[in-house]
């Protein structure tokens, strides 16, 4: 009886992280730090789409245009078919924690890569995209629409190619069985990023693609 | 990203090139340490030594000025030095020395062993550092920062630019500043989940000390200023070299759109600024008047209420720009209402000294300086907001005298305040209190010949950033006393780092609580032992330590309790030193290198947007890349070490 009790009370917290000093279990908020910490980073990162976004709606159907309008190159259907794969690298992330959390590594790993690889199928559609408004003689420095249009969707991009190398270097980590059940908080942080960087999205492809004229 | 990821479990084994440093002590220690004590001193030095800088670049500034036709400075040398003054003061020396305060005492008035994130905080404080020198490095490498501290498009951004303002100058500024906001948005995300998550058990938000509570309105007004100026500098650094027309009007660009950017970031951070003044003023006049700061409540909230309104005024910088009338009036109302939460907490602070038994140490008179200074400050900023006035004062020296009122009579005053007030905690030695008394008067006497002048030929039409003017107009005598008066400041900051040095070693050693004080921090020795509280305190009241200390007796008399505080008593606090379990079991994050290789990666970033050449994003992307990904994998407190 007496063992047994011993027993139970050498038994780890879960998760079995010590005390560090920085009071990560137990807070105030019932939010954990890390994850708290990259809420306020994607509030301040919000501040930094709308400023673009805004800029976007200032200057894209400025009067002295030169070049191509937006009617003139966009291709709604094709960023509508590359907007869906991004959304579902969403669907994908979600599946990727709850499977780390349920301690199932192999699904982990698969929907982890399956989320980088539609994130990477959308950069993909970008390049596409860019270049083929190039082709069509919109340039950066066209006219305020071109130079407004690749400066913020080109740092969405930006954001969504670091959201895959963050990602990628997760499913790197759980190959070398370096990520087990016991990270999953930091597949949460991750996957807060990613959902970020989707909803953006959702609201840029919004603005620029949808809005009329 | 995965700086936040300071909580990862300790058992898999890492790849490491660079071995886990072990000691937090001796010199090289300070290059990987994640004290946030250590970090604040840091960023303290750095800060006073950049104030010496700019102090010097301001007295370059006064000399070409002090009589008429000056030859010290060519028309761009004076561009230039009146650009970095002002980036120097506002990105190099005021943010960081807040940061520096908010560093060291956030945590020890919470009641907290640490920050949240120790590894983030000394990136942050490396960023800032390895910013400033990037900045500097332009008078190396191709010029300095010469389109002002407010850089306004298309002056820097257009190609026009590279004839009145040649050079690399405007480059360096826009990657230096997203640099710094870079380190300033670190320490703001750390500050906040510090305060938000680890306050000890019982110290709710309406018992935080006031300083706590400024830095945290600070820390989310600079969460979300950084990231409106740096898309600014974005937008100028893609007009300066990829030819796109964000700012140029003959291509359908808005000059006033990096205005509106500019100081939508620019007005908050006057309060970024200010704010952390107004706390310490807030800590420091209760302790020297001996009553509580009168109307608690009422200074938090409106601090809380000047951290909202500071997003609605930035307009009032632009009532020269034709915005219309209808706008003007609007942000004339609006800034004029921001005086009225800036007026109560002056009240308060009257409130507080009145009918206490004030002290007058050199602490208490540079808090009562600032509230004489920031007072008048305040005013010639409401005269600012009635727009025809403004109109006629916009661009004159004037507005100088006013944001110098207000942030060398502020955020100066109140950090000297917090200076001599908190540095016996800080190094566990008193500084010389003769001569700080006259550090202060002669910064007073100093100041006020220098700026006070400046109300006057501002009125009679001396332009702000003007190089040399002609004799005749009257601004003569005027001009050459605001020149007496810096050098009177240049004195008093040499009289304070004279009494630094000569305290360091005959300063009077200081007890843990030397003032009396009210909050935590006094409750913990001078200086306080690296995991800050042996017991995490429990809190039960607002002035936790000082009700520790004092009891009413039956009469309603205030009576010591000597066995609570163990102030004066030298055996109770050789008790708490001796304290046999104090600091065993203790974990605290272990020193790492990886903070210092992630920042200094930065600045190659940064080159390589000012030189336009790859060939520095590849040292840069290295150091990125492996420093964040041993970071990730680097546990916070290294399994088996204890203190």
């Amino acid at each position: 009886m007496a063992a047994i009790e011993q027993a139970e009370r050498e038994l780890p917290a879960v998760p079995p992280a010590a005390d560090h000093g920085n009071g990560a279990h137990d807070t105030h908020t019932g939010v954990v730090n890390p994850k708290l910490g990259m809420w306020l980073f994607l509030s301040s990162d919000c501040l930094f789409f709308g400023a673009f976004i805004s800029t976007f709606l200032l200057y894209r159907d400025r009067g002295n245009q030169k070049g191509p309008t937006p009617a003139d190159v966009f291709n709604i259907p094709f960023t509508s078919v590359t907007s869906f794969i991004l959304l579902m690298s969403s669907l994908t992330m979600v599946l990727a924690l709850s499977s780390i959390q349920r301690g199932e590594m192999r699904r982990f790993r698969i929907w982890i890569m399956a989320t980088a690889l539609f994130g990477a199928t959308f950069i993909g559609g970008q390049i596409f995209e860019f270049t083929e408004f190039t082709r069509q003689g919109l340039n950066l420095d066209t006219s305020t629409f071109g130079s407004s249009f690749y400066v913020l969707t080109g740092l969405h991009g930006a954001h969504v190619t670091v959201g895959i190398v963050w990602l990628i270097s997760l499913w790197g980590l759980a190959m070398q069985g370096r990520m087990t059940q016991a990270d999953s908080e930091r597949i949460e942080v991750a996957g807060l990023y990613w959902h970020f960087v989707d909803v953006v999205w959702i609201v840029i492809f919004t603005v620029i693609y949808l809005i009329p004229k | 990203m995965s700086t936040f990821t300071e909580t990862a479990p300790l058992a898999p084994p890492r790849p490491l090139i660079l071995r886990r440093p072990k000691s937090t002590t001796g010199f090289s220690s300070w290059f990987t340490t994640v004290d946030h004590k250590k970090i604040a001193i840091m960023y303290g030095g750095t800060a006073l030594a950049f104030f010496v800088v700019g102090g010097i670049e301001a007295l370059l500034i006064r000399l070409q000025l002090a009589g008429p036709n000056g030859t010290v400075l060519t028309a761009s040398q004076y561009n230039t030095m009146f650009t970095m003054h002002g980036t120097t003061m506002v990105f190099l020396v005021g943010m960081p020395l807040a940061v520096a305060f908010g560093n060291y005492f956030i945590p020890l008035q919470i009641g907290a062993r640490d920050v949240a994130f120790p590894r983030l905080n000394m990136f942050g404080y490396w960023v800032v550092l390895f910013g400033g020198l990037f900045i500097y490095s332009g008078f190396l490498f191709g010029g300095a920062p010469n389109g002002g501290w407010f850089g306004y498009a298309p002056l820097t951004s257009s190609p026009l630019s590279t004839g009145t303002l040649p050079g690399h100058g405007p480059d360096f500024w826009v990657a230096g500043i997203v640099l710094l906001g870079i380190g300033s948005t670190s320490a703001a995300i750390n500050f906040i989940v510090t305060v938000l998550n680890m306050r000890a058990p019982g110290m709710t938000l309406m018992r935080m000390p006031v300083f706590t509570w400024m830095m945290l309105v600070v820390a989310f007004l600079t969460l979300f200023a950084m990231p409106i100026v740096t898309s600014a500098m974005i937008m100028v650094f893609f007009d300066r070299n990829f030819d796109t027309t964000f700012f140029l009007a003959s291509q359908g660009g808005d000059p006033l759109l990096y205005q509106h950017l500019f100081w939508l970031f620019g007005h908050p951070e006057v309060y970024i600024l200010i704010l952390p003044g107004m706390g310490i003023v807030s800590e420091v006049l209760p302790v020297y008047s001996r009553k509580p700061l009168f109307g608690y409540s009422v200074v938090v909230f409106s601090g809380i209420a000047i951290g909202f309104l500071g997003w609605g005024v930035w307009a009032h910088h632009m009532f020269a720009t034709g915005l219309g009338p209808v706008a003007i009036s609007a942000f004339g109302l609006s800034t004029m209402l921001i005086a009225i939460p800036t007026g109560v907490k002056i009240f308060n602070w009257l409130g507080t000294v009145y009918g206490g038994a004030v002290k007058l140490t050199t602490a208490m008179l540079f808090s009562l300086g600032f509230i004489a200074m920031f007072t008048l400050g305040g005013l010639s900023g409401v005269l600012h907001s009635i727009v025809p006035s403004d109109t006629q004062q916009t661009d004159t020296y004037f507005v100088v005298a006013h944001f110098h009122y207000v942030l060398f009579g502020g955020l100066i005053f109140g950090v000297f305040s917090g200076f001599f007030y908190w540095w016996p905690k800080i190094f566990g030695r008193m500084l010389d209190e003769r001569m700080g008394k006259l550090t202060f008067w002669a910064m007073l006497i100093g100041f006020n010949l220098t700026f006070f002048p400046m109300h006057i030929v501002g009125l009679v039409g001396m332009p702000r950033r003007t190089y040399t003017y002609e004799p005749g107009y009257g601004w003569d005598m005027l001009n050459l006393l605001e020149t007496i008066g810096a050098f009177v400041i240049a004195l008093a900051t040499l009289l304070f780092l004279v009494n630094v040095i000569y305290t360091a070693r005959r300063g009077p050693i200081a007890s843990s609580d030397p003032w009396d004080g009210r909050s935590l921090e006094w409750s913990i020795s001078s200086p306080p032992p690296e995991y800050n509280f042996a017991d995490v305190p429990r809190v039960e009241a607002r002035d936790d330590w000082w009700h520790r200390k004092y009891t009413e007796d039956a009469d309603g008399r205030l009576v010591h309790l000597p066995a609570g505080g163990a102030v004066d008593d030298a055996e109770a606090e050789v008790a708490i030193v001796d304290d046999a379990h104090a600091g065993h079991g203790i974990h605290m994050p272990s020193p790492s290198f990886y903070p210092l290789v992630v920042a200094a990666g930065l600045p190659f970033l940064g080159y390589a947007a000012v030189f336009l050449n790859p060939w520095f994003l590849v040292p840069g992307l290295v150091l990125i890349l492996f420093g964040v990904y041993a970071w990730g994998l680097e546990p916070g407190t290294e399994p088996g070490t204890e203190h």
